[in-house]
């Protein structure tokens, strides 16, 4: 009941927080709880100590999906083409996940970032996408609405919104199941999961899929407010930087991805604006920063604040 | 026969680069199980130094084979440098944690020398083509060879040679096998493991650096060379097994004949057979061609 | 009477090492049956074959008529069948009450593992009624990193016991304890398995253990069975005291030769 009241309070916040945004804070915001959404699923896999360094692929796929779709059918309508995205990224999750899920740790992360930079190979030789330059994603509508120009960014947000939440309640539902409170324990001891009688490879293979679909509707996402798409979204440099945003934002919270992919946007955007030469020096350092003194990320420091204020 | 023939020498051309690139990544990874991103910063500096260096060094018009001697100081240089200062000054706080979040450090590492190498160098490129010239052609039929990809065939087998006497052979080479089949039992026969981590990392890092080195006169140096390197690098070890310095050169053998195939036959495959071909292995051995499946006490 | 596990004609080697040969063994349901076996005499190999953790190069296991030879561990235990850990198998950076908590939670909620909440208030009364039952329930909210070795044993014990097996192997559950605690031990384990009528197994290096609690005793000698019947009788047995109990008597204590 708590659960489901408070999904809708949060709902209500973001989606009011639309008419108060400037015009270039809601792309920011756009793009920062799309992006979120990928990084809410490498949480999920990060709880039980996996990484996967070709993220980019499912992100690529959803983005992917979003341009072509409109091309081959006609379909503009936003729901339908996030909804397909998610879908086909976590149907290739799915597919993959039957062989990456007998990997663990440094394999499983190389692993993913081979079948990432497959489908980088195919996108940058296929002349019919555009190669390396992408190609251009048509305006959306929203079942049968289709918004003017000016408004389209804030129409896109209120649908972010609603979308994020109904995912992240889902994953948080999920997270508090048998299957996602099997985190720390896959880590621990895997041989004593299956002679509980339960599969690991099981659970794995479904938090790759959640993680897939998770990514897949972020891409599909941002490839809207873009308007835009090309190979970059699949590269391995893209991958890195949702691991990055994920060791950022800590595995505490279902919110912490969606702080930490904030923070992260408006980093960017400062920095691309004040200091352009110095923005990769400024993830890599504060990278290294939060893995030697904050490892539970800055989830951690809104707990601990929480904590002393009881 | 002549496009087998092609594939043959473009591929062992290709495989000697990649394996010299990959050896000190895989070394590096068997003995302080850490994946080391970083190591395209390693390539990216040995290029950029020898690139200068050798610019400088011909305009001088100073005996033109010792350009040579320039690229293998390069590398030298920066791994001893950039080597000791990484391994010293950020890893060996990562020692003990876990091997994910050690290869993030270095991740963090590679992009902020991305940004370091465009402070220092600019973002045009370099050129140092001299030595590659140097050289000349030798003509097979109707192919011609550069004899400077040539001698990187020669020079990977050196690199192999040598790391095999050194691993078999030497006193130092043995105790490196000793702390790479097992670290605590290394450490508790007295063995040096700290010093051991140290003096490896800098060999690996001085690897990555003439990966570079040798590399600089054949393409145009510019920004961005470490990230194309540093994945085909991965894909080596993978395919080998990680670790492992045998798996490393049939890793190398694999992908660069595959990857010849793919240019002489099938062009638009070229960047993806590769990882394809990664993928392949991995799904039949998991762990790569050369590992050793562990059984479990219970 | 019905017959819970039967082991028709196990064969399993090492490379040159044969750690099962021609192993036959019928276990009636509510026996509790010690094996006992110097080291490498193929005690273990035979709980990790009829556990599925290792597979019999040749042979047939039936759990209640099922045959269950060819199926993986976890298929095995969803079958009705648990194992304890001669090192104790828990999850290390989880508390006692957790460890447990895990266990319970994959038993109760098999099929719907995604979707139903783990900690319910029945589960986690559930949880502290089996703490209570194996004695310890002082040390719910502590890390297992730093548990004494029995209470480590009986947690490792509890976990297996969750999902209502019908026959139990025990993989030497004294070991690593002190003599003072190997009764009060064995009498929890023993009494929480035989309250639910349950078919036990169970390695054991200490004969004053094995006399007390079987009923029947497998004695295993260079991986084959030497004797098998009932307890008294096969300890008696001049080859079992010469070739299984024997090494006892030489080095002393059953614990020295092992360690």
């Amino acid at each position: 009941m708590g659960y489901g009241l408070g999904l809708v309070a949060a709902a209500a916040v973001l989606v009011g927080a639309g008419w108060v945004l400037p015009e270039w804070a809601l792309f920011l915001a756009i793009v920062s709880l799309a992006k979120g959404l990928v990084v809410l699923g490498l949480v999920v896999l990060w709880r039980t100590g996996l990484v996967s360094f070709g993220q980019g692929l499912y992100y690529g796929l959803g983005a992917y999906t979003v341009g072509l779709l409109p091309q081959i059918t006609g379909i503009t309508d936003a729901v339908l083409l996030v909804a397909t995205g998610t879908a086909i990224a976590g149907l290739v999750a799915f597919a993959l996940g039957f062989l990456l899920s007998r990997y663990r740790e440094i394999f499983f992360a190389m692993l993913c970032l081979a079948f990432a930079m497959i489908l980088y190979g195919i996108l940058v030789k296929t002349e019919a996408l555009g190669s390396t330059d992408g190609f251009h994603v048509v305006a959306v509508t929203y079942l049968g609405y289709a918004p003017a120009i000016e408004s389209a960014n804030q129409v896109l947000y209120v649908f972010t919104a609603i979308v994020v939440v109904v995912l992240a309640g889902l994953v948080g539902r999920y997270l508090q199941s048998v299957t996602g409170q099997m985190t720390t324990a896959i880590r621990d001891n895997e041989l004593r999961v299956e002679y509980l009688g339960f599969s690991v490879r099981r659970a794995v293979h479904t938090k790759f899929v959640i993680a897939g679909a998770l990514a897949g509707a972020g891409g599909a996402i941002v490839a809207t407010a873009i308007g835009h798409v090309d190979p970059e979204m699949v590269w391995w440099i893209t991958s890195g930087e949702f691991v990055f945003v994920t060791i950022l934002s800590g595995s505490g919270s279902v919110i912490a991805p969606f702080i930490g992919s904030t923070v992260f946007e408006l980093l960017r955007s400062f920095a691309l604006e004040y200091a352009p030469n110095f923005w990769q020096i400024i993830v890599g350092g504060s990278l290294l920063a939060v893995i030697m003194f904050l490892p539970g990320g800055l989830w951690s420091l809104v707990a601990k604040w929480r904590a002393s204020g009881r | 026969m002549l496009t087998a023939f092609a594939i043959l020498v473009d591929g062992l051309v290709f495989a000697s680069w990649l394996f010299i690139v990959a050896l000190g990544l895989t070394l590096i990874f068997g003995v302080m199980k850490i994946l080391n991103v970083a190591h395209g910063s390693f390539y990216a500096f040995g290029a950029y130094v020898a690139a200068n260096a050798i610019g400088v060094y011909y305009e001088a018009g100073l005996p033109p084979l010792g350009g040579f001697a320039l690229m293998a100081g390069a590398a030298l240089v920066v791994g001893v440098v950039l080597g000791t200062a990484l391994e010293r000054g950020l890893l060996r706080f990562m020692y003990g944690r876990d091997e994910v979040l050690t290869a993030l450090v270095t991740f963090a590492v590679f992009l902020m020398m991305e940004d370091v190498i465009i402070l220092v160098w600019g973002a045009d490129p370099f050129f140092a083509y001299q030595p590659y010239g140097l050289l000349g052609v030798t003509e097979a039929g109707p192919l011609v060879l550069s004899n400077y990809d040539l001698s990187l065939i020669g020079l990977a087998f050196t690199l192999c040679a040598v790391t095999w006497w050194v691993l078999n052979r030497t006193r130092q080479g043995r105790l490196l096998i000793a702390v790479i089949h097992d670290r605590e039992l290394a450490a508790a026969f007295g063995i040096n493991v700290t010093r051991m981590f140290t003096l490896t990392f800098v060999i690996g890092a001085m690897l990555g650096a003439l990966g570079g080195a040798v590399t600089a006169p054949m393409i145009s140096v510019t920004p961005g060379i470490g990230v194309e390197v540093i994945v085909l690098a991965f894909a080596i070890v993978v395919i080998g097994g990680m670790g492992s310095i045998w798996g490393a050169v049939i890793g190398a053998v694999v992908v660069g004949v595959s990857r010849a195939a793919a240019v002489h036959l099938l062009p638009q495959v070229e960047l993806f057979v590769i990882y394809a071909v990664m993928a392949l292995v991995l799904a039949f051995r998991p762990e790569g061609l050369f590992s050793r499946a562990q059984a479990r006490k219970i | 009477m019905t017959t819970i596990l039967e082991a028709r004609n196990i064969n399993r080697s090492f490379g040159a090492v044969v750690a099962a040969r021609n192993i036959n063994v019928t276990v009636e349901e509510g026996e509790t049956v010690g094996i006992i076996g110097a080291n490498g005499a193929g005690k273990t190999t035979f709980v990790n074959i009829v556990t599925g953790y290792v597979k019999p190069s040749t042979g047939q296991i039936l759990l209640a008529g099922t045959d269950i030879t060819r199926l993986e561990p976890r298929a095995i235990v969803l079958a009705g069948l648990a194992r304890s850990f001669q090192i104790p198998q828990l999850f290390a950076s989880a508390t006692v009450f957790d460890n447990l908590l895990y266990a319970v939670g994959i038993a109760e909620e098999r099929g719907r593992p995604f979707w139903n909440r783990l900690r319910t208030a029945e589960r986690l009364r559930r949880c502290d009624k089996v703490l209570e039952e194996f004695a310890i329930a002082e040390y719910r909210d502590q890390s297992v990193a730093t548990l004494p070795q029995g209470v480590r044993k009986l947690l490792d014990i509890a976990m297996a016991m969750v999902h209502g097996p019908r026959l139990v192997l025990l993989d030497e559950p004294t070991s690593g304890i002190t003599s003072e605690e190997k009764f009060p031990l064995m009498d929890i384990v023993v009494g929480a398995l035989k309250e639910q009528g349950l078919t036990v197994l169970f390695i054991e290096h200490d004969m004053e253990v094995v006399s007390r609690y079987a009923d029947r005793v497998i004695a295993f000698y260079d991986g084959s069975i030497l004797a098998d019947g009932p307890t008294a009788q096969v300890l008696a047995e001049p080859s079992v005291r010469e070739l299984v109990i024997g090494e006892h008597l030489d080095g002393g204590e059953g614990g020295n030769a092992r360690h």
